[in-house]
């Protein structure tokens, strides 16, 4: 039995041990990196405002709509404190449209949209073009262990270029980048939230232990 | 390395898991896409007329211009829907060829078939499929359906029959959790649904597929009511751009689907909205108008 995450704030996992990991729920499948991080021994908040994000020592920014994201987050008084939490060395890990929001420059994106920036990459949304396109494939991250990481891409974006303060984890046979990193902040075009694939959440686990 | 592969069931789910907290939006122009967008839709539903003109202009109701819809799908950068009638498996090809990005099988278009649905495992492009009970919802995921969608009553503004349609699946979700399995085989018969579907259910206590509601949501609250009962997200049609002030009207449902939970918010978002669509009393309308009859 799957457990239900509704409600604004809800605890999951351990009452007392492990790091308290949020999850921005403004939209898309937070749920689904919840359920990841509670199996993973993650107290988990669902935030939503910006009382919400003070108590986290990271957060996940989940699939969904970047554009959405983007609009919520600056509508309810959330994108100023995520700014300054990113520049305070807050771990977090995006994945599609988490990507897209941690990116300091967002190409594609709908007149006015922001992001908040932290990684020094720049990012084409909805690269592959329609959902026709969208595709899973296995990926070599040799930082994660031997095993390919099963990667499901759903009109997901891809990182056009890297810069000096940020390292590439993963290509596509084409070269093109899907996966980095910089300091506590990781993103990944991809959403392993939705195949059982855990070693990244645990990878962002342990910077955000590492930070506790 | 793996060759990449497409149109895979995690790929179509996996966009509906997308789209959840998120309100989809019926428009029947490019500037309709556009205001939809702006106010922070997370798809949009491409139409020529939205289930109220249905309504009031009656005649047969099909797929939309192609024109239309690679007009839209130019004008935006989120996902793309369009309808093809029940059954109408070329419709639903050609919309594949304009690249949509999901289509619905929709009672609101007159039923090319009055027997079978579209076999959907045919299909790269993901369909989302409208469903009045469990029963109904698990085979259209059976015949391959990636989303579901309670019909509710398109183009009337009145809630009532959406509310019905999201309590009776999630109660019939409900009822199966509880059961032995010898009590499941007699439920599979009864909701004439496959077993293993059903088995699935019950084990997992909700539709192994994203289930938004659909059909007369027209307030930022009738969106966070539909919520608050288990919906994953909502698709508002024509109580948007029917109604005074689409702009604000848009911006405040996005609002009230996030913000679900708290009546505070909800409050405020409703403020000074305008008119809402006028609508039609479900009850005023004659048993053979009601569009959530057609499908089976």
């Amino acid at each position: 039995m799957t457990t239900t995450l509704r409600a604004g704030s809800v605890d999951a996992g351990p009452a007392t041990a492990g790091p308290r990991v949020g999850v921005l729920a403004l939209q898309g499948d937070f749920r689904e990196h919840a359920h990841v991080l509670a199996a993973l021994g993650a107290r988990v908040t669902l935030v939503r405002r910006p009382e919400e994000l003070a108590e986290v020592d990271g957060l996940v920014i989940p699939g969904g709509e970047s554009s959405v994201m983007d609009k919520l987050s600056r509508t309810f008084g959330l994108a100023a404190p995520l700014k300054a939490a990113i520049a305070a060395g807050l771990p977090v890990y995006g994945t599609c449209a988490g990507l897209i929001m941690l990116a300091d420059t967002v190409l594609d994106a709908i007149e006015g949209q922001q992001s908040l920036g932290g990684l020094d990459v720049v990012v084409r949304r909805n690269a592959f073009g329609s959902q026709n396109q969208s595709f899973e494939t296995d990926l070599a991250i040799p930082e994660l262990g031997d095993a390919p990481v099963h990667a499901v891409f759903i009109r997901g974006p891809v990182v056009e270029s890297v810069g000096p303060a940020a390292t590439a984890l993963a290509t596509l046979d084409d070269g093109r980048v899907v996966a980095v990193e910089q300091g506590s902040l990781l993103g990944t075009s991809f959403h392993p939230e939705i195949n059982g694939e855990h070693r990244f959440h645990e990878y962002f686990l342990s910077k955000v232990r590492a930070r506790v | 390395m793996t060759v990449p592969e497409t149109g895979s069931s995690r790929v179509k789910r996996g966009l509906a898991e997308m789209l959840k907290g998120g309100v989809i939006m019926d428009v029947v122009t490019p500037e309709q896409a556009r205001i939809a967008e702006d106010a922070g839709a997370v798809a949009v539903m491409a139409l020529e007329r939205v289930p109220a003109d249905i309504r009031a202009q009656g005649g047969v109701a099909r797929m939309s211009d192609p024109d239309l819809i690679e007009a839209i799908i130019a004008e935006v950068s989120i996902p793309v829907m369009a309808k093809a009638r029940i059954g109408h498996f070329v419709e639903a090809q050609v919309l594949q060829a304009l690249d949509v990005d999901y289509i619905d099988e929709s009672e609101v278009l007159s039923p090319a078939d009055y027997v079978n649905h579209i076999d959907k495992w045919n299909f790269t492009v993901p369909f989302v499929c409208g469903a009045t009970n469990l029963g109904e919802a698990l085979r259209r995921i059976n015949e391959g359906a990636a989303m579901i969608r309670s019909k509710g009553e398109a183009g009337t503004g009145d809630v009532s029959e959406a509310t019905k349609h999201i309590r009776k699946i999630t109660s019939e979700i409900n009822a199966l959790s509880s059961m032995t399995k010898d009590e499941l085989y007699v439920a599979a018969k009864e909701l004439q649904a496959p077993y293993e579907l059903v088995a699935e259910v019950a084990e997992t206590g909700k539709l192994p597929v994203v289930l938004f509601t659909a059909g007369g949501v027209a307030t930022p609250a009738d969106a966070a009511m539909m919520m608050q009962l288990g919906a994953d997200g909502v698709f508002v049609g024509s109580g948007i751009f029917k109604s005074g002030n689409p702009e604000a009207r848009a911006a405040a449902v996005v609002k009230a689907t996030t913000f679900y939970d708290d009546p505070s918010v909800i409050a405020d978002v409703s403020r000074g909205l305008g008119e809402a669509m006028v609508g039609i009393n479900v009850g005023d309308l004659p048993a053979p108008h009601r569009l959530a009859e057609r499908g089976w």
